[in-house]
């Protein structure tokens, strides 16, 4: 095990930076130094999470996790609950691209909000961000998770409704935050049966890893039977409970059906806001959860299920709603959910791997996505919707350019990052076991995820052709009620953004275009010879716990099962597992690949990058001619899906709470009670008051009759009265 | 014929009825105060008369703390009635009678 105390200075950093920012920055009004102080915090952490991944026996390199302890936090009998951190490969992988993508937005962002007046609140709320984002994916056990999970949910409604005087953006935080306690319910019930489950099996604890003194839970939940692949197992308190009380976490967290609601109001914040928080990083915090519990979810094979129907449909679902959006930011919202989607659906087959590189490459194109988005409204003087834009590539031809190389990456054409991850989850898909779904389940997904994958390529185009391309319409009055104020209406003359902004565009560029590299699959790195070994699913094999082949059918499902690799092993990678760049890891099934699947991977990859191109073609020839053609009002009303939850949830909620909560419980059976009883003491008072007459040789005749009703009981009753007083 | 205990028992409750009588009688302020005096004072010919019935001086010692309460109790309740004379200009309980319901 590996100690360093430069870990905890990753997470610290920047929170070092937000106080730096809430005390002295808002003195000094400086929006220089602000920017340095919070650029300077996050490229702290950056620089620290590169040292610390790839250094000679860094947490890329090496089977043992990076552990800080730096203080026991709660310790009751057995169990322990560590405020300590861990740097594996997976959370190195998210330590990587948070702190690096975190680092150019945090840049993109010193340009985007200068001259605003809660500079340095802006920057100390994302500094803070930065911390808790770090927490979560470095904190080392589910409790220290959760405080990051909380941290990051707390920034993100404090940015969605940074900008006070916008009239949508306190509502859409409180959105946010709610829709996100009803995902953390399940998440904290889930380490509640956790705890419960590891506890009946002998070592209580809630830890990722092996510690001393400190079982992993997550071994522990390893070494069980597998759950029955059935209905019943949700509700049965066993695994398959525990997977699916965790998946509601992360269904909040990532937007999934039924919480997505929030991630499109959200981009009310500010535009870094919405590509930091709600594309790049915190709403894949949920993949990275389903992902930690690979090992639990592998023994859930009906929660997985779930996962990956779950997943399909809102990557299919929200990639319908983006077409119609006709703001530029909601567009980028509603795809970002459906990323999300196929990343969960990539978890569902059980290809955690594939997951991850998503997410990867999704924080990498979708930053830069809406860090183009953010660039174009700042050109254009805070104009969101694309209706009034056009043309705009002669204005801004480098957040054009840059942009085209974020679409490419989304739509999934060859060499850009998109294509590798997400052909790879649409393989991984097709190629899923009998495991955890009934025969066929697989192709279906695999086909939702291809018509997603039309869509994605379709709505993105559409939104590069009404922005970029196409006549100038910026220079017409469009709506009514700009009439009105036709005195300060002006022509808005676009114009390409600072160096502070297109430098973060530029790289972030650049890393969509090459980011896949890093994860060629085998099918298609065999074809130019080269190294054929997929460096990415290398490095994560040894976390992540693998899927059986065979359906654990039955009850108890203790059937033996046929494992398709090495047996499940604690995800601390203690057995030894040669490292990365000896021999390939024994835990991927790449060692012997057959060639009839990889002749059938390249199918399918070819087939994806013709549903690339027909999606770019469709797109391109609807809207190059017609950048306004009308959507169904459907799928621009989002499905109403707001307004059912309205009607269904909210609404019925108010009415009880106004009806039923307050004016029958709290001022009928509440108040009633304490009005009732205030009442009767009123009334007793008033009654005896009268008592009081105000003759003091009456009250003299009172006590003189007192004493003689005392002295006479006494004399009445005897003298064993008074034995009994005296004694 | 020497004195008996029961003499001095029966002056006591004479003199405290004297005092109890007086108090619901008397509409004059002092008056009802002399009255508890004089029932104070009945109890302490009580007391003196056990005490030296049966040998024992702890009665007497009580007496000089009852003496000593009824002196404080003289000090404050002639201060009361002085305080009740200059605002009402009289020494009637019973026009006093205002602090009531």
């Amino acid at each position: 095990m590996n100690n360093s105390h430069l870990l905890s200075l990753i997470i610290f950093a920047p929170l070092a930076g937000a106080v730096v920012n809430w005390f002295v920055g808002r003195r000094l009004r400086n929006e220089r130094f602000i920017g340095l102080v919070a650029c300077g915090s996050v490229g702290i952490s950056t620089i620290l999470s590169f040292y610390l991944a790839f250094k000679s026996d860094g947490a890329l390199r090496s089977t043992q996790p990076i552990m800080d302890h730096l203080w026991t936090w709660i310790q009751v009998g057995s169990f322990r609950a560590d405020f300590g951190l861990a740097m594996d490969r997976l959370s190195g992988i998210y330590a990587l691209f948070i702190t690096s993508v975190g680092l150019l937005i945090h840049i993109f962002a010193t340009g985007y909000m200068r001259g605003d007046g809660g500079y340095y609140r802006f920057f100390a709320y994302l500094n803070l961000f930065m911390f808790a984002m770090l927490t979560l994916i470095l904190g080392d056990n589910f409790l220290l998770m959760f405080v990051g999970w909380e941290g990051v949910g707390l920034c993100s409604y404090l940015l969605i409704g940074y900008y006070l005087d916008k009239e949508e953006a306190a509502p859409a935080a409180k959105k946010a935050f709610i829709a996100n306690r009803v995902g953390d319910w399940g998440f904290v019930l889930g380490i509640f049966l956790l705890f419960w489950l590891t506890s009946n099996a002998g070592a209580p604890s809630i830890s990722f890893f092996n510690k001393t003194g400190v079982t992993s839970a997550l071994a522990t939940i390893a070494s069980m039977p597998i759950d029955g692949f059935t209905w019943h197992a949700i509700f049965a308190g066993g695994i398959t409970s525990l997977a699916v009380l965790l998946f509601i976490g992360a269904t909040g967290k990532s937007a999934q059906i039924p919480l997505f609601v929030w991630l499109p109001d959200a981009m009310a914040g500010p535009t870094p806001v919405s590509a930091l928080i709600h594309a790049a990083t915190m709403v894949t915090a949920g993949v990275y959860m389903v992902v930690r519990c690979s090992a639990i979810f592998t023994h859930a094979p009906f929660a997985m299920f779930i996962v990956a129907i779950i997943g399909a449909a809102t990557a299919l679902f929200a990639a319908t709603i983006g077409l119609a959006q006709n703001d530029i930011k909601k567009v980028l919202a509603y795809s970002t959910i459906s990323q999300l989607g196929y990343m969960f659906m990539a978890c569902g087959v059980g290809a955690f791997v594939a997951a991850i590189f998503h997410v990867m490459t999704h924080a990498f194109f979708k930053a830069q996505l809406f860090l183009g988005s953010g660039s174009v409204i700042h050109g254009m003087h805070h104009e969101q919707d694309m209706r009034r834009m056009g043309g705009l590539r002669k204005y801004m031809p480098i957040t054009w350019l840059t942009m085209c190389a974020g679409w490419l990456a989304i739509c999934g054409v060859p060499i850009w990052a998109g294509f590798f991850s997400k052909d790879e989850i649409l393989w991984k898909v097709w190629s899923a076991g009998s495991f955890n779904m009934p025969g066929g389940a697989a192709k279906a997904l695999w086909f939702v995820g291809a018509v997603t994958a039309l869509l994605t390529a379709v709505y993105m185009t559409r939104l590069m052709v009404m922005t970029f391309w196409g006549a100038e319409r910026f220079r017409e009055q469009h709506a009514p009620h700009d009439h009105e104020h036709d005195h300060h209406y002006e022509k808005v003359e676009p114009h390409e953004s600072p160096l502070s902004m297109t430098i973060p565009l530029i790289v972030l560029a650049i890393l969509s275009t090459v980011g896949g590299l890093v994860g060629v699959p085998y099918a298609i790195s065999s074809l130019t010879g080269g190294h054929p070994e997929n460096y990415f699913e290398q490095t994560l094999a040894p976390v992540i716990s693998p899927v059986p082949s065979t359906v654990a059918s039955g009850e108890n499902g203790a059937q033996p099962l046929h494992w398709l690799s090495p047996a499940p092993q604690p995800v601390d990678g203690k057995p030894a597992v040669a490292p990365v760049g000896e021999a390939p890891g024994s835990a991927s099934s790449e060692e012997t690949p057959n060639p009839q699947e990889v002749n059938e991977e390249r199918l399918l990859a070819l087939v994806s990058v013709m549903i690339a191109l027909t999606g770019i073609g469709i797109g391109w020839f609807m809207f190059q001619r017609k950048p306004l053609l009308a959507m169904p009002r459907l799928l621009e009303n989002k499905y109403y899906v707001d307004e059912i939850y309205d009607a269904a949830i909210i609404q019925p909620i108010k009415v009880g709470a106004r009806e039923g909560l307050w004016k029958l419980f709290d001022i009928g059976v509440i108040d009633g009670t304490i009005h009732t009883v205030g009442g009767a003491v009123v009334r007793f008072g008033q009654t005896i008051r009268y008592m009081q007459f105000g003759y003091v040789r009456a009250y003299a005749a009172i006590i003189l009759a007192g004493a003689v009703i005392i002295i006479g009981y006494f004399a009445y009753s005897g003298a064993h009265v008074l034995r009994f007083l005296v004694r | 014929m020497a004195p008996q205990l029961s003499w001095y028992l029966a002056l006591s409750a004479v003199l405290f009825t004297i005092g109890v009588v007086g108090v619901l009688i008397k509409r004059n302020v002092i008056s009802m105060f002399m009255c508890i005096e004089l029932m104070l004072n009945a109890v302490n010919l009580t007391f003196v008369a056990f005490s030296s019935f049966f040998r024992d001086v702890t009665g007497q010692l009580f007496v000089f703390i009852v003496m000593t309460v009824a002196a404080a109790e003289a000090a404050v309740g002639l201060g009361i009635i002085i305080a009740i004379f200059r605002s009402r200009e009289s020494l009637d309980v019973d026009e006093a009678s205002t602090l009531k319901f």
